[in-house]
């Protein structure tokens, strides 16, 4: 069992005002805040081991090299990779999206088929279509329901022996619904094809396995673990990061460089041209550490908690819909008022101190499911408290009054 | 009068009111007033989209000067459309090109003209000066 108000105290920008009222932060699915102790080992390296790493024989490099590379080992055991090298450090999951879309480029050819859900963000679409652009793969779309569920039957006929690589989210940003990787990733090895999971959303509330999952590739974003923005993971079974070439060129990724033929570094090297964001890998391992210390396993029971609570109590309010109702899901609410656009209900709280994402949260397919513009998305962590979602039913009814 | 001075007429209005729930339930009361645009003219080609509300803008000429009509489907958007309608509309293209909208700022509703808030506004007012600009080339 956490302690919500110990767990606060470490948490500088939750005791500042908006507009004049206590902040009540549920945008933590765009990006979780950050504890002091974060905020500290952000403050530790750039005082006292600032160097370039992987290069340098002095001390200072070698410091900050054994800081970086325990960092690996960290994120390495939180997912259980089985060597540290199957981590990739990039600027967040987008980044590490990216680097396989265009690893793939080289290995699909006409005919391929890549099957992506219809819970994506943008950012799991975009970069799809581009690939299929490129190589005359085709797209084909995992469909959902009105719970905002992937189908599994509809999943099984889009399986064939042209399925070369299947990619969903772990947990839909929009919805909330914690989709059936474990399936997912057995029939599509069963048909030959690669897993690819976005964990962006699944990595605030749940310790991935990856050997247990079975995946092939599994990227997620250090600032919505409590890390810091601009630094990212991506997870890949060795011999399919084997199979991928380097992604961009520059330092550090190479061996031997002479005009006639470079050869690349082994992994992870290989695909972290360049500096890296040397503070950020770091600090990723504090965020992790801070994140454990604290428990998945009572993280989830809380947020349930918190999740059931904001269910019940929105729903007291006459003319509110929740969208994504699975009962597999995590503590995301997406709601709107009967007749009240999203945008105006966001507007308001704004006033009122607390922060919710309006909008089609980067997922417009599943707006359009719904035929709807958008949602207000409150999303909670395990700082929030009970308290924080009365202020919002309290700001989501004065909405209601102001707008009707 | 010139945009100048409706701008000061509106701020003056809103000074009459203490707090941001009074100023926002004007808004909301202008927003909720009769359509702004004509059906006829609330078609793809006219709307300007933003990540969390449509907007949707018309212009025609009338004795050299341009009337705007516009709407949008979220109704604090459509409160501040009205406002910026009523400055830039019936006015000549030169002036509508030479105002500035500052005066969001004074009456406190600075916030919705913000690019973050990525509500079709701020290319709502471009569009408004680059047909201003159309038609003061088409007068020149």
């Amino acid at each position: 069992m956490l302690n919500v108000e110990d767990i606060r105290k470490d948490f500088p920008i939750l005791s500042r005002k908006v507009n004049g009222k206590p902040l009540v932060y549920f945008d933590n699915a765009a990006t979780s805040q950050t504890p002091q102790q974060v905020i500290d080992a952000i403050v530790d390296y750039y005082s006292n081991y600032n160097a370039n790493i992987h290069r340098g024989v002095h001390t200072l490099s070698q410091e900050a090299t054994d800081l970086y590379e325990l960092s690996r080992q960290k994120v390495q055991a939180h997912f259980n990779a089985k060597h540290s090298y199957e981590i990739i450090f990039t600027s967040g999951t987008t980044h590490s999206i990216n680097l396989i879309a265009n690893g793939f480029s080289s290995l699909l050819k006409k005919g391929d088929e890549i099957i992506v859900s219809a819970l994506e963000h943008h950012s799991n679409i975009v970069p799809w279509q581009m690939l299929c652009e490129r190589t005359g793969a085709l797209l084909k779309v995992i469909p959902m329901n009105d719970d905002g569920e992937l189908v599994m039957s509809e999943y099984d006929k889009l399986l064939s022996k042209n399925t070369k690589l299947v990619f969903t989210n772990h947990i839909s940003n929009a919805l909330g619904t914690i989709n059936p990787i474990k399936y997912i990733i057995e029939e599509a090895h069963k048909v030959g094809a690669a897993v690819l999971i976005d964990g962006a959303q699944a990595c605030p509330h749940i310790k991935p396995d990856v050997q247990a999952l079975n995946v092939d590739f599994y990227v997620a974003s250090a600032h919505k673990m409590c890390g810091p923005t601009g630094m990212g993971m991506l997870y890949g079974k060795e011999e399919w990061l084997n199979k991928l070439p380097p992604y961009q060129g520059g330092g550090e990724m190479i061996a031997e460089v002479s005009f006639e033929k470079t050869t690349y570094a082994d992994l992870p090297h290989k695909f972290e041209a360049g500096t890296p964001n040397i503070a950020g890998g770091i600090v990723f391992g504090t965020a992790i550490d801070y994140m454990n210390s604290i428990g998945f396993d009572a993280i989830a029971d809380y947020e349930n908690e918190l999740l059931e609570y904001g269910t019940q109590k929105l729903l007291e309010i006459e003319g509110l819909k929740i969208y994504g109702t699975s009962k597999h899901k995590t503590s995301v609410l997406s709601f709107n008022l009967e007749g009240i656009h999203p945008y105006d209900v966001g507007s308001i709280l704004d006033k009122l101190g607390i922060a919710v994402r309006t909008g089609h949260h980067c997922a417009q397919p599943i707006m359009d499911y719904y035929k709807i513009p958008g949602t207000i998305r409150a999303s909670f962590a395990f700082y929030n408290t009970k308290a924080e979602i009365d202020a919002l039913v309290e700001g989501v009814k004065k909405a209601k009054m102001m707008l009707s | 009068m010139t945009i100048e001075d409706i701008q000061n007429e509106i701020i003056d209005e809103f000074s009459m009111f203490e707090d941001w729930e009074e100023r926002y339930q004007y808004m909301i009361d202008l927003g909720k007033e009769l359509p702004l645009i004509n059906d006829q003219y609330k078609t793809d080609n006219n709307i300007i989209k933003g990540c969390q509300s449509k907007v949707w803008v018309h212009a025609e000429m009338k004795d050299n000067k341009l009337e705007f009509t516009a709407d949008s489907d979220a109704i604090i958007t459509k409160g501040i459309i009205a406002i910026l309608i009523r400055t830039f509309s019936n006015q000549h293209p030169k002036d509508i090109i030479d105002a500035d909208t500052s005066f969001i700022d004074e009456i406190g509703l600075k916030e919705h003209l913000s690019p973050t808030r990525a509500n079709g506004l701020v290319s709502m007012v471009k569009q408004l000066k680059m047909y201003a600009i159309a038609y003061q080339t088409q007068l020149n």
